[in-house]
């Protein structure tokens, strides 16, 4: 633990009645400052993480430090944090400029500070002018501007959002990405952001958590969890994968579909069964007889920004290609990729595990 | 031709209307210019404001606001005690299932418990505070009021505390309100619709509440009420009785306008 620490949660579960826990075990540590998200399916448990965090419910088993301290037994009113709400909770019976002050009313501060405070506060969030409205004269975005106002009024040190973006359109929950994004940065306090959407995790986060099943499969920046996933499902939840099993012959050697690739990752036993994970924009699409891969067209759709193509190599792999280039379907094309692009992961393999095979293959690789 | 059908299909609300509400009101307009000779006169209103009246009316007020005000207290905590159970809807349900036992058997109910023999006194007498006169005080008149119009006041309560987003309770809490304050800041103004109109229900009733007078308030307490009754029924003044009732129909009219529902947005 250092001193960036803010939040640690240690071997934390929770468990409602005889059910199977929510959360299993759960260790991690958040630093100041940065901008976390907790990404998974729904029902992963990383609603519950926040909740617990806040204060709202207690850990059946472990302990939750926040900057050091014990916090299982602190209630929600006494803790340094503040939430914004999925359906952003804001009280319907007050106003905007009311709904954000309500925290400070509640510490008592002096009207002409709160009064300071609030205005900043919805200046922060592009909504001055607006503090006599009624919540139900609010749009969507602007509710949740409101809600995130709310939170940052009270300064605290780490500000939780529970799936904040979930009720806005897409065009709208884009803008509010670089928006969030941004405000983190200008205030320099925690964010733990929750999602399920996992493009909105890669675009904001400095440090993803992927859930799944109550436990954390793999934390790490967005990169790291997009081009290094530790399994098969951080692989398939994270973007759109090709998961094909494969062997590993040796480091640096794979095989799979019927041929032998030379790859970038090491550190296994030999003829070890694996599994590789293409991405479909990093495959490529050539003439069959320039192919690494030959490969039958399926089906292709036009996604805008490219043709997604569906296509089946001989031993029946399915292989998805994202490519600004048509193909046509019914005939054969050939797919080329770089070994940079192709990425193997061990059966099973934990999240302590995989850093340390990591670090060693590429200690390895250095001395060469 | 779409809106030909839609009035052909009013019509029996409307013949209900004006046969059931209309008529008897205008009814009782009509009598309360009458004396009991058959006279055409405005001395039944003038009878109206002179003390005996105007004490009678303060009384009614005075018992309907007590009744209102205790039914209130006790039933917004077990209201919300409710919606924090499992069984919320079975227990709410037995609840308000005494409000379907008629009136009349619970008042008589109530006077074998009260009684100088009842359950109430012999309990005073066994943990040795000796038999009291509990029937026939201001005190068992309110109790069975209370206990009566309970469940008109749980049901409004129980409904808005239901409906309450239980994530506002939450960011009142993260926001470091304490329990207190967030009932008072977030929880209470929220379900205050459903406590205006329990208020309607018990206390417009409560205003002319005749049977319990007598049974079970011995007659020491005289409403409007029971001024109407006793005019209908006993001194057959009608034109007196019809007098009252316009008051009382006045009373209540304003008493909806007053607490009428302010409808504010929910999320």
């Amino acid at each position: 633990m250092t001193d960036h620490t803010i939040i640690r949660f240690e071997q934390v579960t929770k468990q409602y009645d005889n059910d199977p826990p929510v959360l299993n075990d759960v260790s991690f540590e958040i630093e100041r400052g940065k901008f976390y998200t907790l990404l998974g399916p729904s029902g992963c448990g990383k609603t519950t993480i926040l909740r617990l965090i806040a204060g709202f419910i207690e850990p059946s088993k472990g302990k939750i430090f926040i900057n050091g301290k014990i916090v299982n037994d602190v209630p929600a009113n006494k803790r340094q944090v503040n939430t914004v709400f999925q359906d952003y909770a804001l009280f319907p019976h007050l106003n905007v400029y009311e709904n954000v002050a309500f925290g400070l009313r509640i510490k008592k501060l002096k009207s002409n500070e709160i009064d300071r405070k609030v205005k900043e506060a919805l200046r922060f969030v592009n909504l001055e002018g607006y503090e006599k409205r009624e919540i139900k004269e609010m749009s969507g975005g602007q509710r949740q501007r409101v809600a995130i106002a709310r939170a940052i009024v009270n300064e605290p040190e780490v500000i939780l959002l529970d799936e904040p973006l979930s009720a806005l359109d897409l065009k709208l929950r884009t803008e509010m990405q670089y928006e969030l994004r941004e405000l983190q940065r200008r205030l320099g306090i925690t964010f733990i952001f929750v999602t399920h959407d996992q493009e909105e995790a890669l675009a904001m986060s400095d440090e993803i958590f992927v859930l799944n099943n109550g436990n954390i499969e793999q934390s790490g920046t967005p990169t790291d969890i997009y081009d290094e996933p530790i399994n098969r499902f951080v692989a398939d939840f994270i973007g759109e994968s090709n998961i094909v099993p494969g062997v590993m012959l040796k480091d640096f050697s794979v095989q799979f579909a019927g041929k032998t690739f030379e790859c970038v990752d090491g550190g296994f036993d030999p003829n070890e069964a694996v599994e590789i994970v293409i991405r479909p924009e990093d495959l490529e699409i050539t003439m069959p007889e320039n192919g690494r891969l030959r490969v039958h067209v399926d089906s292709q759709l036009f996604r805008g920004v490219h043709y997604e193509i569906s296509c089946n190599d001989q031993d029946g792999n399915e292989w998805l290609v994202h490519s600004t280039k048509k193909a046509i379907v019914g005939e054969e094309i050939g797919l080329t990729f770089d070994p940079e692009a192709i990425h193997v992961m061990r059966h099973g393999e934990t999240e302590e595990e995989f850093d340390k095979r990591l670090e060693a293959y590429e200690e390895g690789s250095y001395e060469k | 031709m779409k809106s030909k059908s839609r009035n052909f299909y009013l019509i029996p609300y409307v013949i209900w209307i004006a046969l059931f509400v209309v008529m008897p009101i205008l009814l009782v307009l009509y009598y309360s210019f009458f004396d009991i000779d058959g006279q055409l006169t405005f001395d039944n209103y003038k009878k109206f404001f002179t003390p005996v009246y105007l004490k009678m009316t303060f009384s009614s007020f005075w018992y309907a606001f007590l009744i209102t005000m205790f039914t209130l207290l006790v039933a917004y905590p077990i209201s919300y005690l409710l919606t924090k159970t499992k069984h919320k809807q079975l227990l709410l349900l037995l609840i308000i299932l005494p409000s379907w036992i008629n009136l009349l058997l619970k008042a008589y109910a109530f006077i074998g418990i009260f009684g100088t023999y009842g359950a109430a006194n012999s309990f005073l007498e066994v943990i040795g505070i000796g038999t009291k006169q509990i029937l026939f005080t201001d005190f068992s008149f309110i109790f069975v009021s209370v206990y009566i119009f309970l469940p008109f006041m749980i049901l409004p309560i129980f409904n808005a505390l239901d409906e309450l987003n239980p994530s506002l309770v939450d960011a009142s809490n993260d926001l470091g309100a304490s329990k207190w304050i967030t009932f008072k800041r977030v929880i209470f103004p929220l379900t205050i619709d459903g406590v205006k109109s329990g208020c309607q229900i018990v206390f417009i009733p409560a205003l002319s509440l005749f049977m319990l007078t007598r049974l079970i308030a011995g007659n020491r307490v005289i409403t409007l009420g029971t001024a109407i009754e006793q005019h209908f029924l006993v001194t057959q003044d009608w034109g007196m009785g019809a007098t009252i009732a316009v008051f009382l129909i006045i009373a209540m009219v304003l008493i909806m306008i007053l607490t009428g529902k302010r409808k504010r947005g929910i999320l």
